[in-house]
């Protein structure tokens, strides 16, 4: 019994470093604000998600003890994280940070200088 | 939905007090037999019987999850080939959602599907502007929107 409970909390703790990792390789790698926002945001969340619930089944398991902080934490970081990710992709947008070279299309740009010829 | 809720809560408070017995088995037993008359009156109220909201609910977490997994094994594609081979880009959505806690959980939903997410809600509310890992795949990607997700969740707000 200790040994598969063992087996599926290290499962998910080494998954969610995993995640985390490969999340920190795409900041480095990829190459603007945007395509960079797609990693940090999306696999760094699924990580911290992973980590915390093989500390969750750690506790439940191991201590017998329900420890509902981490399963709030869960949540809390479930519905932040996307909207983190939206606000400073946004920002960067207002102040002008440039799409990376490789990008074909940008259908905010033309809305927004549509909006300044009506006015 | 909030009003049958609390119907129900109250039918089972009622039930607690009928039978003079204050545990927790006692109010699941009453909100039990609330919910089952609730079902039975289920013509006299404005909105339709409330489990099945309750369902959707629970579909859309479903969808929630499958989609961060999803996304996160796309965004793994991109990050691990030797070369960078993608084409980025923003495009604009209609929306035909319209009460503003429906617009924002269906930017939290893009923001979490495979390589997409919401860059601007336009001011009126009527267009999102996403920004796309991969713009080739976009009219797949409006399809699956339009289709699962505004569905989702126009199931839960109706």
């Amino acid at each position: 019994m200790t040994e598969i409970s063992n087996f599926i909390i290290g499962f998910f703790i080494l998954l969610g470093s995993i995640l985390s990792l490969v999340a920190a390789i795409g900041v480095v790698r990829l190459p603007d604000v945007y395509t960079r926002n797609h990693a940090a945001s999306k696999s760094a969340t699924l990580g911290v998600i992973f980590i915390l619930f093989g500390l969750f089944l750690y506790y439940l398991l191991t201590e017998h003890q329900v420890n509902s902080r981490v399963l709030l934490g869960i949540v809390f970081v479930f519905i932040t994280a996307p909207v983190a990710g939206h606000l400073i992709s946004r920002a960067a947008y207002n102040i002008g940070v440039p799409l990376w070279k490789g990008s074909v299309q940008d259908d905010l740009k033309k809305a927004r200088s549509k909006k300044k010829l009506m006015r | 939905m909030a009003f049958q809720l609390l119907l129900n809560v109250f039918l089972a408070f009622t039930w607690m007090f009928l039978s003079n017995d204050y545990s927790p088995l006692a109010f699941f037993k009453g909100y039990f037999f609330g919910l089952v008359v609730i079902f039975f009156l289920r013509r006299f109220f404005h909105r339709r019987f409330y489990v099945y909201n309750v369902i959707a609910v629970i579909r859309l977490l479903m969808i929630f999850l499958i989609e961060l997994i999803k996304s996160n094994l796309s965004v793994f594609k991109v990050i691990l080939s030797p070369k960078l081979k993608m084409t980025p880009g923003i495009f604009a959505l209609e929306t035909e959602l319209e009460k503003d806690w429906e617009i924002t959980i269906l930017s939290n939903l893009i923001t979490l599907t495979p390589g997409t997410f919401v860059l601007e809600v336009s001011d009126d509310n009527k267009t999102l502007y996403i920004h796309a890992m991969d713009i080739d795949d976009v009219e797949q990607a409006k399809l699956d929107i339009k289709n699962t997700f505004e569905k989702a969740i126009k199931e839960v707000s109706r």
